[in-house]
């Protein structure tokens, strides 16, 4: 393997121990997978920010990472586990808030965004097609590689920060053209109506697909969020990290004879009924994937003079947030009871202390994890069943 | 007997040999507490890996089983090093960052002439796995 004049300095020291072990990392990576070099990344977005994820463990060692170790590329934190300006209010443990804002401190000192979002590329972080960079959110992992067109492999939050301290990847998998090839194809044969619909989509193909790249036929008229609603629940019931939309996606790669599946109305209705664990619920929960702002209109919407009776988290980045807040949306949701949450979502933060027993989700992505995460009965369902 | 493998985390070690012939998950598996294997089903439960060499075929589980491993050198409970028929990133990035030697790859199936309790050396950086007896 090729190592350059400076990735050699890094690795024997001379940029502090923890790019030292930043490259170690790296080149154990290399190895494993058979790259045979390094190259530059634009940007890392770093998972393995919530305390209930890493624990006392991750915590100790991300502070003594922080010692030495800087980023030299833009870099961007996933949620942590709580709201980080109204955990108080919202009823978060107090030893849990403890220790999570000091794993946000190890990561601002290393100079990571603050960002806590799964969704940069709501966010403006918008990487072109072609363009490599490190990024271990699996749902943000998936959208920048199918509908950006860029190129990373599914990071792990520990590879990503050494791709953020040494502003380099391994060059394998996803980084390649032979490896952005379907392998197989869903031919979609019913309309799908809404997020929940493309959740379900996603779940019953990527438990076909496993960790190959899919590629889609037959899908027409649809939204960013609802590609986004695809692809997460697709990265989340299996490890997909690419896929094409006949027509829609920049890449469309698909030779010789790949395995093809349908996936009519019994597919889709079945796949929903395997997600129900629940006929109501405690907790209304959106934005998983964080929500758009045009996600948060529709809401807002669908609230405007209404009083619910459960509570309700719109989860979503800051940034965007704060514009709900200039447009009164916010504003909106609150009067109806429910909260617009920052920072965090309900997969990552530790509901199951806090009283939360059934959720209702139009997610795919959090319908599959909410149950063993959270321990979590699910009630999931398109917007308009989960507010009514 | 010196038998040459792949360097995946430097350093060098000596110890014992705890061998399993099952895939670990450092997350849940094993409490970081105190080196102990939890899982009842594994063929090391209630087995202790602090101060051994931990041979195993590979990680398995999440990635966060690294931060375990680092949890588990932290509280003085690590192996002394690790040997994998075949590594993976889990494991090869927790040893890394808890600086634990580790070698995979033996050479002429040398994984398998490894035998529970005998005296071994890892020295990763070399790549290499030393029987004594």
């Amino acid at each position: 393997m090729h190592l350059s004049r400076e990735e050699e300095d890094i690795l024997g020291g001379e940029h502090g121990a923890a790019a030292a072990k930043s490259m170690e990392i790296l080149l154990a990576i290399c190895k494993i997978f058979g790259a045979e070099k390094l190259i530059p990344v634009t940007s890392a977005q770093i998972s393995g920010v919530s305390y209930k994820t890493v624990g006392d463990a991750g915590l100790e060692f991300l502070q003594s990472f922080a010692k030495d170790g800087r980023v030299r590329i833009p870099s961007y934190l996933n949620p942590c586990g709580m709201d980080l300006e109204e955990w108080k209010r919202m009823g978060f443990p107090k030893d849990f808030a403890r220790k999570q804002l000091r794993i946000i401190q190890a990561y601002q000192k290393m100079g990571v965004e603050s960002t806590c979002t799964c969704t940069p590329y709501l966010i403006g972080i918008l990487p072109k097609k072609g363009e490599h960079i490190a990024w271990s959110e699996s749902s943000a992992v998936i959208f920048a590689n199918s509908a950006l067109g860029a190129r990373t492999n599914r990071e792990s939050g520990m590879s990503a920060l050494a791709s953020a301290i040494t502003g380099k990847t391994p060059y394998f998998g996803y980084h390649l053209d032979e490896n952005r090839i379907a392998e197989v194809v869903f031919d979609v044969k019913v309309k799908l109506e809404d997020m929940s619909d493309f959740g379900a989509l996603g779940i019953y193909a990527g438990g076909i697909a496993k960790q190959r790249v899919v590629a889609f036929e037959g899908m027409e008229d649809f939204t960013v969020d609802e590609v986004k609603a695809l692809g997460a629940a697709l990265a989340a019931s299996g490890s997909v990290a690419l896929f094409f939309i006949e027509g829609v996606t920049s890449e469309w790669r698909v030779v010789g004879k790949p395995e093809r599946v349908e996936f009519g109305s019994r597919e889709l209705k079945e796949t929903k009924e395997s997600l129900n664990s629940s006929k109501d619920a405690e907790l209304i929960a959106i934005g998983c994937p964080h929500c758009s702002l045009e996600e948060i209109k529709e809401i807002a919407e669908k609230l405007r003079g209404r009083k619910l009776k459960r509570k309700l988290w719109v989860c979503t980045a800051r940034k965007i947030k704060t514009k709900a807040d200039k447009l009164g949306l916010t504003r909106i949701i609150e009067e109806a009871g429910g909260r617009v949450v920052s920072d965090t979502c309900m997969v990552v933060s530790p509901i199951e202390d806090m009283n939360f027993k059934r959720t209702a989700v139009n997610s795919g992505k959090a319908a599959h994890y909410l149950p063993s995460f959270c321990k979590q009965k699910v009630l999931f369902g398109s917007l308009k069943d989960i507010l009514e | 007997m010196k038998i040459k493998g792949r360097a995946i985390s430097k350093g060098k070690a000596e110890g014992e040999a705890l061998v399993s012939k099952e895939a670990i998950s450092f997350l849940g598996e094993v409490d970081t507490k105190t080196g102990v294997v939890v899982n009842p089903k594994h063929p090391l439960f209630r087995k202790c890996m602090a101060g051994k060499i931990l041979v195993f075929p590979r990680g398995r589980g999440s990635t966060v089983g690294s931060y375990a491993l680092y949890q588990l050198k932290r509280n003085g409970k690590a192996p002394n090093a690790i040997v994998n028929e075949e590594a993976e990133v889990i494991v090869a990035v927790g040893a890394i960052i808890s600086e634990i030697p580790m070698v995979d790859k033996l050479e002429r199936k040398g994984f398998k002439l490894i035998k529970n309790g005998s005296k071994v050396v890892v020295d990763g950086d070399k790549g290499t796995v030393e029987v004594i007896r």
